[in-house]
């Protein structure tokens, strides 16, 4: 039995904006090394709608997948709808991830929220 | 599309001869070897065949300091729970390397909980124990070391004859964890002096199941599984007949083949070891240079994620394994390549691959053209390759 699901092994394999964003209006990093993944997402935002996400993943095929599914699935969304997406949002769309991947590797909603944070503090802090 | 299992380390494949072998164990010859009416002969006859076929292997002088047990993981739990067992009146101390299998290292952790001692003495950057190393952590209460003969994941062999020169002359018992070199490469426990030493067939196209402790006469082992009176009275259990013979047979014809295989598998290994990092800029060997497995070939590529590199590679009909944390069910770097002192992000780009007598030069071609690009990809999607971009350190 595959380990992942044809969901999980799709986006791995044909991973969704991959790469970067110049001049992002926010960014966001989670992980480190040690537990395996990191995550840095790039956000465009544009009449409160997320107009371009990027990201760049160094971890296993389900940190890459995951981090594809999350940027696919808020592309054009508001922020408010953007911060709905949870980890457990994420799994469902991916069918499921391994038990042992859902904490370590599940990390692409906070990448995502953080970008967001990212975007919100530039903001009040009277940026452009 | 092509198919190559370049992961022998894990398993090596059942080859046809051992297979016959078994076969009439599993059908005609179902006897229980402990009974005394005539179904128990042939089986009988065949385990104490096997045993001497296994001893052979080994070096032992005497068939019956062979015991069968269910694999390597049972032989190292039976060596370090029954040898502290039988010498805790002298001592509670036991010396480990750093880098023994989780089946030795959490054996003797358990023995830590229950009141032993344990010290775990280091290695180099290639994997290596210093016998010095070993007399420094030798103290008056010490009644065992446990150190293997060669690793699994890195390769490296150990100076064993050296560390048991030294138990010797210090009335230690030294079990060695040899189910990655028995073989695979010449092990001789005359000419090594290990008091103790643990196998596995699957290591040497025997079948998955079955292996042995070997140990020396005059050693003092209490019974691991207790109930009958079968291996001596020292491992329980109506035997495995059909892997028992399996594993008789694979040592016999690991013995008669063992110049034949080496010669085989140690040009491919050493095809990779040259052609990958040539390949793949910053990809480093793990493991010792030149003292490693004949058909071992490790290495750690920077800056991505071992189990991708192995889902692709996968993907591409090509079966090896990782160290990374991302594999391992603990979501842990492998502690063997961390006490060699690489750091996590690089310990998590391990990649091992263990050749066997199925593989050829082939093969090892079908890699060098398929890893690279695969490598490629998956360091444009990291943002570790990023930032050493773009810090300049990559003159690129």
């Amino acid at each position: 039995m595959p380990v992942y699901s044809e969901k999980v092994m799709d986006h791995f394999m044909h991973p969704r904006n991959v790469g970067e964003i110049e001049n992002p209006d926010g960014v966001g990093e989670v992980g480190n090394p040690v537990c395996g993944d990191m995550m840095t997402f790039y956000i465009k935002v544009k009449d409160n709608r997320l107009a371009d996400i990027k990201f760049k993943t160094f971890g296993c095929g389900a940190a890459i997948a995951v981090s594809s599914m999350v940027s696919e699935m808020a592309m054009g969304k508001t922020i408010e709808e953007a911060l709905k997406i949870t980890p457990q949002s994420v799994a469902d769309e991916l069918e499921g991830l391994p038990k042992q991947k859902f904490h370590c590797s599940n990390l692409g909603a906070q990448a995502l929220h953080k970008a967001i944070e990212d975007w919100r503090s530039k903001q009040q802090g009277g940026g452009k | 599309m092509r198919r190559v299992y370049l992961d022998n380390a894990s398993t090596t494949p059942l080859i046809s001869e051992v297979r016959n072998a078994m076969l009439p164990f599993l059908d005609e010859y179902y006897g229980n070897p402990s009974c005394i009416h005539e179904w128990g002969d042939k089986p009988r006859e065949a385990i104490e065949n096997a045993r001497a076929q296994v001893a052979h292997l080994i070096g032992a002088g005497d068939s019956e300091e062979v015991i069968f047990t269910s694999g390597g993981t049972e032989s190292n739990n039976f060596a370090i729970k029954s040898l502290a067992a039988a010498y805790q009146n002298k001592g509670k101390h036991i010396i480990l390397s750093a880098i023994e299998h989780f089946s030795v290292l959490h054996p003797a952790q358990t023995l830590e909980k229950m009141g032993f001692e344990l010290s775990l003495v280091p290695v180099d950057k290639y994997g290596q124990v210093d016998p010095d190393d070993v007399k420094k952590a030798v103290r008056k209460d010490t009644i065992l070391v446990s150190i293997m003969h060669a690793n699994g994941e890195v390769g490296t062999i150990q100076p064993i004859a050296e560390i048991a020169r030294l138990t010797r002359s210090n009335n230690i018992v030294f079990h060695t964890d040899a189910v990655a070199a028995v073989g695979n490469i010449p092990v001789n426990v005359r000419n090594l002096g290990v008091d103790c030493l643990s196998l596995s067939a699957n290591q040497f196209y025997g079948p998955k199941g079955v292996g042995a402790l070997w140990v020396r006469r005059g050693v003092r082992i209490i019974p691991y599984l207790e109930g009958g009176v079968q291996e001596g009275g020292r491992r329980a259990g109506t035997e495995n007949v059909p892997g028992i013979v399996g594993l008789g047979k694979a040592a016999e014809l690991a013995l008669v083949n063992m110049e034949e295989r080496i010669n085989h598998v140690k040009p491919l290994r050493d095809r990779l070891l040259q052609g990958l990092p040539e390949r793949i800029k910053y990809t480093r060997i793990t493991g010792h240079p030149v003292n490693r497995l004949p058909g071992h070939a490790s290495f750690c590529v920077e800056f991505i994620e071992g189990e991708s590199m192995l889902m692709m590679l996968n993907l591409n009909g090509i079966g090896v394994t990782s160290g990374s944390a991302c594999t391992s069910r603990a979501l842990k770097a492998s502690h063997v390549l961390l006490a060699m002192g690489l750091t996590h992000a690089v310990a998590q780009g391990s990649l091992l691959f263990s050749f066997g007598i199925q593989n050829t030069a082939e093969d090892v071609d079908y890699v060098l053209e398929t890893l690279p690009p695969i490598v490629d990809r998956l360091r444009l999607m990291s943002p570790l390759w990023d930032k050493f971009i773009k810090s300049g350190k990559g003159g690129e």
